[in-house]
């Protein structure tokens, strides 16, 4: 179960080049909802917004591609995106939502179909929920940690920030790459991304990340028959380039490494917490 | 060929577009003449093979002497139904009206699956009868006999107790009043019926969803008359709200700092600040918190929280159950 349940995946970029332009890897994110928007497969989705602070994204629903637009890129903080949700259905009364989110986040948006407690009017709304690539997540104050005193750059002047090949990197306005051993960052972890058993987004409808494609493409992962539906729509209309997985490099072998290793590790920490203190252990939330 | 698969093909198998089945007043359709199931999708890595398909109870079970005057009842075939009631204690009627809110959908499960045999204003029944499930709405007034009387009959007679809502399951707006929700001052103590009968099953919102209800209506059903393999398909959805029955019969925001934040296992997702009904939840520094001066302790926070439960082998075949649940609603069905 490693790479979840998939009915296909490819190496694709967004053929709108203004997509591209800040999106963090093949803008599959911004350029997938902006063709189910514009399609009516959804009435809007829930977006990681800019913030007050750089780089400290906010959750929004957005119901114009221009609002998309605003949302591109990966901010590594902790952004409440599942906390919309019923908002996105109630307030602004969307029938047909769209959620981009983290592995964990996604499984929320699962738990809220099966078990919708207190969440009315939430089950058969979610029309396209998409799962980005996640080894773990950081809270602000860490992430900041990161960038102004390990990498000494200013949140403000940071114009993408990026993980890959065992770096931490962080681009300047000026055009200056500053980068730190992924090994330095993980004291800042979130602590909670230390049981996650998913890197993939294996309850996505569709799932995207840059581990495994080129720079500037993106591996992507049909999973449901609506994530299939919509993105075999998408590449019809031309939306989208594609490659076969098996012809790019590093391929999906990098990715199913990534993914056990995460799962192999976490997996791990969650049998230690079984025994952590002295005849006592910690919750397993998985049981 | 995985369990879900087969779910749907025994719901949509029986479904009135067989041609036979319009003409023909009493077909049954064999279980093994069912795979126009096209469906029968990933052939992906399900988790653990189940044990083979047995036959549908539900063929079995159809009264072939129904009699052909009945038109619709021909088309559809309808197995045995379980008994549900809606025991009414101290709530609002939110959660009755919660129920009522499938619209048709809960014309569907009325007609297919369970018989509401107490309700009160929906069916005339005085005395609490016997029942397969009990939906107990409210929380317990002490003050009151009868009110105790009641939930003990309830328990009596019923199979399965349900809290229907977190009134039943924790007190809720009872206990606290807040909202400006006054008791009566002659009924001031009020407690969850779990502090008076052992409770299977908690279903905690306030009210919970429609969906919420439906789901756990559907799931009852094959828990009760379904074959082995739905039996363990609907027993596996059903743990974790049994489980929330054994824990406790007090809730709050507080849980989620009990059970979540302090086990170091909170990771910012925010959906808990989307199932509190009355806003008492934000994120903050990608943590909840919570105001407990707004917190009416319904443990919908909890519930929700995909780090409070998460059972892989229900959640990961969310799309095959959803699939099943709508087929089993007469809808979605492609
Ligand atoms: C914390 C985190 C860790 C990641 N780890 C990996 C990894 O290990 N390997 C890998 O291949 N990919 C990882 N990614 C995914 C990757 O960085 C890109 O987000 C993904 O490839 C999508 O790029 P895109 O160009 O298709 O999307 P874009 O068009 O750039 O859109 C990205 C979308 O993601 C949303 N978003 C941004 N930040 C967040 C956030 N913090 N929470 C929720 N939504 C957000 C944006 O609002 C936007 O809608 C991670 C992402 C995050 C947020
Ligand atoms: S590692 Fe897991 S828990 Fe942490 S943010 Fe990523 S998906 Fe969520
Ligand atoms: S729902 Fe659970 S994991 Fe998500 S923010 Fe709330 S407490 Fe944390
Ligand atoms: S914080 Fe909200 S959801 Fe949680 S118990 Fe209180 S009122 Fe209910």
């Amino acid at each position: 179960m490693v790479l979840g349940n998939y009915k296909n995946c490819v190496s694709a970029r967004a053929a709108d080049p203004a997509i591209l332009s800040a999106s963090q890897d093949g803008g599959i994110v911004t350029q997938l909802f902006a063709f189910a928007l514009e399609e009516g497969i959804i009435d809007g989705a829930i977006v990681a917004g800019q913030g007050d602070e750089p780089y400290k994204p906010e959750p929004v629903v957005a119901t114009t591609v221009a609002e998309l637009m605003e949302a591109r890129g990966t901010r590594y903080t902790i952004c409440p995106n599942v906390s919309m949700i019923k908002e996105a259905t109630r307030s602004y009364g969307l029938d047909k939502v769209g959620i981009v989110g983290t592995p964990c986040q996604i499984q929320a948006v699962r738990k809220a179909q099966l078990y919708p407690m207190g969440m009315r009017a939430v089950p058969d709304k979610i029309a396209l929920a998409i799962g980005i690539f996640c080894m773990e997540n950081f809270p602000y104050q860490g992430l900041e940690t990161m960038v102004e005193d390990l990498c000494n750059v200013k949140m403000e002047s940071a114009v993408k920030m990026d993980i890959g090949k065992g770096k931490f990197s962080v681009y300047t306005e000026r055009g200056a790459v500053s980068q730190i051993p992924l090994k330095l960052t993980h004291k800042f972890e979130q602590g909670g991304c230390h049981v996650c058993l998913d890197y993939v987004a294996n309850l996505a409808d569709v799932s995207t990340g840059s581990v495994g494609s080129p720079d500037g493409w993106s591996t992507v992962f049909t999973r449901t028959k609506a994530g299939e539906s919509i993105w075999g729509k998408a590449i019809e209309a031309g939306y989208f380039e594609t490659k076969p997985i098996e012809d790019v490099k590093p391929g999906l072998d990098l990715v199913t490494k990534l993914a056990t290793d995460k799962i192999t590790k976490n997996q791990k920490t969650l049998d230690e917490r079984a025994s952590f203190g002295v005849g006592k252990g910690l919750r397993n939330p998985y049981i | 060929m995985g369990l879900l698969s087969r779910l749907k093909e025994i719901f949509t198998g029986n479904k009135p577009e067989e041609p036979e089945a319009a003409s023909e007043p009493v077909t049954v359709p064999e279980p093994s003449a069912a795979p126009k199931s096209a469906a029968a999708p990933e052939p992906v890595t399900v988790p653990e093979a189940r044990p083979e398909a047995k036959p549908a109870v539900k063929p079995g079970d159809v009264k072939v002497e129904k009699k052909p005057e009945t038109q619709e009842m021909e088309e559809k075939p309808v197995a045995e139904k379980i008994t549900i009631g809606h025991v009414h204690m101290s709530g609002c009627t939110g959660c009755l009206v919660s129920l009522a809110d499938n619209y048709e959908g809960l014309f569907t499960l009325l007609d297919n699956y369970a018989d509401l045999n107490y309700c009160l204003t929906l069916a005339d029944v005085r005395d609490i009868p016997k029942m397969d499930v009990a939906l107990v709405e409210g929380s317990v007034c002490i003050n009151d006999h009868h009110s105790v009387e009641d939930i003990k009959k309830a328990r009596e007679n019923a199979t399965i107790v349900v809290a229907l809502g977190s009134c039943a399951a924790y007190g809720n707006i009872t206990r606290f009043a807040r909202g400006g929700q006054w008791n009566q001052p002659q009924h001031e103590a009020y407690v969850p019926i779990g502090d008076l009968i052992n409770v299977d099953l908690h279903l905690p919102g306030c009210p919970p969803s429609k969906e919420a209800i439906r789901n756990v209506a559907v799931m009852a059903y094959l828990l009760l008359r379904g074959t082995d393999e739905q039996k363990e398909l609907a027993a596996a959805y059903l743990k974790p709200l049994m489980d929330l029955a054994q824990r406790g019969n007090e809730a709050c925001g507080c849980d989620l700092i009990y059970d979540v934040i302090n086990q170091g296992i909170c990771m910012g997702c925010g959906t808990c600040a989307a199932a509190c009904p009355v806003r008492a939840i934000t994120i903050e520094g990608g943590k909840p918190n919570v105001d407990r001066d707004l917190c009416i302790k319904c443990g919908a926070c909890y519930a929700q929280c995909p780090r409070s439960f998460f059972n892989f082998d229900v959640m990961n075949q969310f799309e095959a159950i959803s699939e099943a649940i709508d087929a089993a609603m007469g809808k979605g069905d492609e």
